[in-house]
């Protein structure tokens, strides 16, 4: 299959999601359940990640800012910028696409090989709508949140590991985190979380909807689809930059 | 009643439904047997709307299903229950939510009328203490049950039954097979039930539908069937010499009736 003929079907599996719910308190209750399952249960991973994240961040850039002119509350600038600009969206992201994309694609592929799609279909329900929008939706609304919530992890994992090793003062620090501080840095990584968090939740869910065959086709699915998001998240990391930077 | 026209599925070069026309009957098992690769189970897709047909009719009541909106569609498929081949339960959700999923989501009843009408579907196809438990948990035969059970649910017109024996021991499979009659008889539901087992065919087979190749080779009842002669569905049927043999004797015991109960080993001789 070409991949025109992928995206037309990814393109039509978008399109056909938007249809009347046969009964929104069912919605809701799939909506949150997929905002507990994407958003709460990656919660440790991403801790985990953004924490470590800003405080290697905070040490290699000591240990490159050698010049005697800068001063050290500049790490503490730098660390800022870095996760808030590219750690906390892309990098978190990156490991969501793993994390959720695989976990999506594997729900949808066994529900997809067990009949339990074509079960839905029949009792008279817009399977699109009712599994994948949402997921979508889940995914927009939990993975942002988890991206600010990497930010401040990780700024506070550059200052923990700097003050820690004594390579800058938490005074020091603090004062480098508000010189130049840009809100628009943050709208951007909001902007990038959003985008990310779409092509993740859609891409997934379109390699898991469409599974054929069986178990061996559904670890493929899941592969398959984060190998797809990564590279979009990359291409829309460059794109968002150009674009909005 | 089902009454299907002129029906046609082709997958690329390869035609799989070949112009069939037929009448699924009311009150009635209607049984669809064919080898494997025979097509009747794209046929059973086509009648339900998982698969498009290219050409022909499906008219469900006089309703051309063929044609209906999306809608339309969603309605008439509330009044449609299917079993499927792997029963095809929520994994995720325990044995009564699985019932009740279709209730929860096309009734606006109380929760505790629901829950009534979970137990009553439930006892009705022999299941009990058995609503907490995950289909992980359970035998297939009973998960064959509960497939049955959250088909019924919302009191059906129509129930499809994709290979229901598939995968069950002899006794469990007549087990299946009569609640399907039984169901069939008591709600008066037009059941089709796609099949290559021959004690269902024999058990339950009010009207049988025979294809070979995508071609409605052969139509008849569970009476009819032991005296074709129909030679690919007496290929099918008695492919084994053991089953050839059984044929034979019934058809010597079934001829001893009808000449006055005669001896069996005259017969014979």
């Amino acid at each position: 299959m070409n991949i025109f003929t992928e995206f037309g079907r990814y393109l039509l599996m978008l399109k056909d999601m938007f249809s009347k719910p046969e009964n929104m308190k069912m919605y809701w209750k799939e909506l949150m359940h997929q905002c507990v399952e994407i958003g709460i249960r990656s919660l440790g991973i991403v801790v985990i990640i953004s924490f470590f994240m800003g405080a290697v961040s905070a040490l290699q850039t000591a240990y490159q800012l050698v010049s005697p002119l800068l001063p050290r509350s500049t790490i503490a600038l730098i660390v800022r910028d870095t996760v808030i600009l590219e750690f906390a969206p892309t990098l978190v992201c990156i490991v969501l696409a793993g994390v959720v994309g695989s976990k999506i694609a594997g729900e949808l592929g066994n529900m997809r090989v067990s009949e339990q799609i074509d079960a839905l279909e029949i009792m008279g329900i817009n399977t699109r709508t009712y599994l994948v929008l949402p997921k979508i939706l889940a995914a927009m609304i939990t993975i942002p949140l988890l991206v600010v919530i990497s930010m401040v992890l990780g700024i506070w994992g550059g200052r923990l590991a700097s003050v820690a090793t004594g390579i800058v003062a938490a005074s020091q620090f603090d004062k480098g985190l508000l010189q130049n501080f840009l809100p628009y840095n943050v709208f951007f990584a909001l902007a990038k979380a959003y985008t990310f968090s779409f092509i993740i939740s859609s891409i997934s869910s379109f390699y898991g909807y469409y599974v054929k065959g069986g178990s061996l086709e559904i670890g493929r699915a899941s592969t398959q689809s984060v190998i797809v998001s990564c590279v979009l998240i990359l291409l829309a990391d460059y794109v968002l930059s150009a674009v909005l930077l | 009643m089902i009454e299907i026209k002129d029906l046609k599925k082709t997958f690329g070069d390869k035609t799989v439904i070949d112009g069939v026309s037929a009448v699924m009957q009311t009150g009635k098992c209607n049984l669809i047997i064919g080898s494997s690769g025979s097509g009747k189970t794209v046929f059973m897709k086509c009648l339900v709307g998982l698969f498009e047909p290219d050409s022909g009719e499906i008219l469900y009541s006089g309703k051309n299903f063929t044609t209906m909106n999306e809608e339309e569609r969603k309605e008439l498929r509330q009044q449609i229950g299917m079993l499927f081949q792997g029963s095809a339960l929520f994994d995720s959700m325990t044995v009564e939510q699985n019932i009740m999923f279709p209730l929860d989501m096309f009734t606006k009843v109380s929760f505790q009328e629901k829950l009534k009408r979970v137990n009553e579907v439930l006892a009705r196809v022999n299941l009990e203490n058995v609503n907490d438990k995950f289909p992980a948990e359970i035998s297939g035969g009973m998960k064959k049950r509960v497939g049955i059970a959250r088909a019924i649910v919302l009191n059906p017109k129509y129930l499809f039954c994709d290979e229901p024996n598939s995968g069950l021991d002899p006794q469990t499979s007549l087990l299946i097979d009569k609640l399907i009659k039984e169901i069939t008889l008591e709600y008066k539901i037009t059941t089709v039930v796609n099949t290559h087992d021959m004690n269902s065919v024999m058990e339950t087979g009010d009207h049988i539908i025979y294809m070979h190749q995508g071609i409605k080779e052969w139509e008849g009842t569970n009476k009819e069937i032991i005296f074709s002669k129909n030679q690919k569905l007496n290929e099918f049927i008695f492919a084994s010499e053991f089953l050839q043999d059984a044929k034979d004797m019934r058809m010597l015991e079934m001829k001893g009736k009808i000449d006055n109960n005669r001896n069996m080993d005259e017969l014979l001789k």
